[in-house]
């Protein structure tokens, strides 16, 4: 039964379906519905899809997404930089989610169709090995701190002078602060994400339960990992006493990882910043420290956004409701450019283009489907 | 029992060897280079680690895996069905073993 | 959902993804015009091939563009595919005695000559296991730079007393798919160096016409549907069967057989195997009664080992397909555009 890391486990049907069960009894008994809870992952979102769960939920239970998704945070301006740097002939390297995120005058994908010579890498160290060749090679990093923690690995570990960083890094809990602080938010507790947790340790949420008396339960990926996740959720909600709880235990402690966290923060420091569609975040922002202004994309480049800024967005921008679903508030289907106007292959938001977006998950996965009544292969 | 669908984040695998501050991971045949500058703790070959970009985050100690699972099958316990396992689940994973490849 | 989609101002990479953008490719700008074929399959059907009434018989027709980077992969070749490819439409249609099939090749100018004779040594194995042979071709030579290397053409004809389509599917019909799914696809992505990917995955390119006769033999009528998983992978192929026959197809994710390999080359990239090419496999919609027979006939066949019901069809939500995970249910989605490795 032993297994690598543990997965298979933690893909037992089995268990899933008692925690299933579990779940469906848990809400049950606390009396009362709907009972709102968000996650702040574009991974356990992708996760839920992809393993099906919301037909397994119950439907007294709103498990909504919140502003999880690195790549559909990352604002307007900062994609503006990247294609600007794109068109003056830079060199750009970037994650492949970012590749079709639309700025102002389009988006790295139409650059590098335009000529650009733009690069999709798997991780911060193949843009590294990239920059090797001599070539000024700027890489356009996005994601929350876990992945802030590659960028940070590879300029600690002496890059060439030809590698820079764009920085379009994201911290997560502050953004956590401005849902709870929403007007009219029904939401009663918070899934956290596990790999994020991995790095900052569970403690990093203990001030925001005791400031906003809402409940955050770390959970990991798998599906047993968020299903047990929701079961402790709810525990904690009838309970009536908030807390953070760790359902996450073989990665994630209270501390965290020191070393990880350690190369974060010597690399980058907090600043304020907008996020796409949420609003300003105070300290949401990773940005290179003064140390690292040698490797600095905005230090060193003049990069020249405003020419792009000629272009009035598109009309059908103006309607898209890509804040208002990442904050919690809407859903897709209360969006009508969703799937008619607004497809995978032909995105309006960045919500439609990250794969952790909920609109490209929701339209990849059926337009979040009630699939509870399709019965089960005889 | 190997019906896994794909999802890419916190995947683990086990180290094969260790040059420097880089391990060869194998991710289930698959093996990948993975840096391990900013994980936790010491890592050897044959531990297991969670793979993060090409960064190993966390080194996975069997007891850890053991911990979670007694947490879930504790949850479980506690949610006070003596059996929560329907029997169309139980026939599915007797079927599931026989088709195994 | 249902979408009306526009074929661009431009062509780009998404309408040769297999997925919806090339379907809508086809109808808005190829299809229109050349009409129906009496008493068989044309163009506006998109089926793997042609059917030609001729006699008592059909003649199928097919025709199929290779390209592929690298030339040479684990487990094959473009020559081997370009084989393969085409041998394997006409089996789809249930022709699985290929005439004889032409090859037209466009060069690069430099291409190594070495290279191609290794190619059309490729050629000739493939079309000795599939038995049939090439019987004409065209040779163009472009200039360096208009052409990246080398581009194969094949075209296969056939005669079949019985033509299976894409659509036959009812509901109560069973999913055979004839193997592994996701293994070419995975294995021409784990070449690409940047991917630093050390791994065992080959390519599953083959010809079918063998395997599909033995299972037309065990099915006979009661194979009403067969398509082979090429670009697109599954998803595709079991979202055209669907929507064709105007049902759903429910899959049972843990009945498909995915290699260990190629799940975890899937997640360390984010790209699902039900998504990917398939260059030896087919996917085969029969009548509930037959199923475990034809499910036998192939596993007696070396490339139908791995053989097995996936999923079954049913009349609600037509044109869907929904995947039982074992925790739950989704819709499966289509491959869009190119596939790209996911950040996290």
């Amino acid at each position: 039964m032993a297994s690598p890391g543990g997965r298979l486990e933690f893909r037992d049907v089995a268990r899933g379906a008692a925690l299933t069960e579990a779940l469906a009894a848990r809400v049950t008994s606390l009396g009362r519905a709907p009972v709102s809870v968000m996650h702040v992952c574009g991974s356990h979102e992708q996760a839920i899809a992809k393993f099906g769960l919301r037909a397994a939920f119950p439907p007294e239970l709103r498990v909504i997404m919140g502003p999880g998704c690195p790549v559909c945070v990352t604002d307007v301006p900062e994609v503006d930089e990247a294609v600007a740097l794109a068109r003056q002939g830079v060199r750009v390297a970037t994650y492949g989610d970012m590749l079709r995120v639309p700025g102002t005058a389009g988006s790295l994908a139409d650059e590098r169709g335009r000529g650009a010579r733009i690069d999709v890498v798997y991780g911060a160290a193949q843009a590294v090995e990239l920059a090797r060749g001599g070539e000024p090679v700027v890489f356009f990093a996005s994601g929350f701190e876990t992945t802030a923690v590659a960028t940070a690995a590879v300029l600690l570990a002496d890059p060439p002078a030809s590698f820079s960083v764009l920085s379009a890094h994201k911290y997560i809990p502050p953004v956590m602060e401005i849902v709870a602080e929403m007007p009219g938010s029904a939401i009663e507790g918070f899934l956290a994400a596990g790999h994020a947790a991995t790095i900052t340790g569970w403690g990093v949420f203990e001030r925001f339960v005791e400031r906003h008396r809402l409940p955050v339960v770390v959970a990991g990926f798998e599906p047993l990992d968020i299903l047990a996740g929701l079961v402790r959720l709810v525990e904690v909600i009838a309970s009536g006493e908030p807390r953070v709880d760790n359902a996450f235990p073989r990665c994630v402690t209270r501390e965290g990882n020191p070393a990880a966290q350690a190369a974060l923060w010597r690399v980058f420091e907090l600043q304020g910043g907008r996020w796409r569609g949420i609003a300003h975040v105070p300290n949401g922002n990773l940005r290179l420290r003064d140390e690292f202004a040698a490797w600095d994309a905005r230090r060193r480049y003049a990069i020249d956004v405003a020419a792009l800024w000629d272009h009035a967005p598109a009309a059908l921008v103006a309607q898209c409701q890509c804040g208002d679903i990442m904050a919690g508030i809407a859903s897709p289907h209360d969006c009508a450019l969703f799937g008619r106007d607004c497809t995978p292959d032909a995105p309006v938001g960045a919500c439609m283009v990250s794969a952790e977006g909920t609109c490209k998950i929701w339209h990849q996965y059926g337009g979040h489907p009630d699939l509870r009544e399709i019965r089960r292969r005889a | 029992m190997q019906r896994l669908v794909g999802m890419c984040l916190g995947v683990p695998g086990r180290i094969v060897s260790i040059d420097g501050d880089i391990a060869l991971v194998d991710f289930w045949g698959v093996v990948k280079p993975v840096r391990i500058d900013v994980v936790d703790a010491p890592v050897a070959p044959g531990d297991y680690v969670l793979n993060h970009v090409g960064f190993a985050i966390r080194r996975i100690s069997p007891e850890d895996v053991a911990d979670t699972l007694a947490l879930y099958d504790e949850l479980l316990r506690r949610a006070g069905a003596g059996d929560l396992m329907a029997a169309d689940v139980r026939s599915e994973i007797d079927a599931a073993g026989s088709h195994d490849g | 959902m249902t979408e009306r989609r526009l074929v661009d101002e431009r062509i780009s990479l998404k309408h040769g993804a297999g997925g919806g953008a090339m379907r809508a490719l086809i109808e808005q700008i190829f299809a229109p015009g050349f009409g129906e074929v009496a008493g068989g399959v044309g163009l506006s059907a998109m089926d793997d091939g042609a059917a030609l009434p001729i006699g008592d018989r059909w003649l199928v027709v097919t025709t199929d563009a290779h390209v592929v980077q690298p030339i040479f992969f684990p487990g094959g070749d473009i020559g081997r595919l370009a084989v393969c490819g085409t041998v394997n439409d006409l089996a789809m249609m249930g022709a699985t005695e290929p005439l004889a099939l032409t090859c037209a090749a466009i060069l690069e100018d430099g291409f190594p000559r070495c290279e191609l004779e290794r190619i059309w040594a490729s050629i000739r194995a493939a079309c000795a296991e599939a038995g049939t042979t090439i019987v004409t071709g065209d040779t163009k030579v472009m200039r360096r730079g208009e052409l990246d290397r080398i581009a194969l053409t094949t075209t296969g004809v056939a005669l079949t007393s019985r033509v299976v389509t894409d659509r036959g599917l009812r509901p109560g019909d069973r999913v055979i798919v004839t193997g592994t799914v996701g293994d070419h696809g995975l294995a021409i992505l784990a070449t690409r160096g940047e991917l630093a990917f050390d791994t065992t995955l080959v390519s599953d390119v083959a010809p079918l016409n063998g395997l599909v006769r033995g299972a037309l033999a065990a099915g006979g009528a009661g194979v009403v549907a067969m398509k082979d998983p090429t670009r697109g992978g599954l998803s595709s192929a079991l979202h055209e069967m669907a929507g064709k026959s105007g049902v759903a197809i429910v899959v049972d994710e843990r009945a498909v057989p995915v290699r260990d390999e190629v799940r975890a080359a899937g997640e360390l990239l984010g790209i699902d195997p039900l998504l990917v090419a398939n260059e030896g496999k087919a996917v085969l919609g029969v009548r509930a009664d037959v199923a475990d027979r034809v499910v036998d006939a192939l596993r007696a066949h070396p490339l139908g080992r791995a053989a097995a019901i996936v999923g079954e069809c049913i009349a609600e939500r037509p044109g869907s397909v929904i995947v039982d995970t074992g925790f739950g249910r989704r819709l499966l989605g289509e491959a869009e555009g190119e596939l790209l490795p996911r950040i996290c």
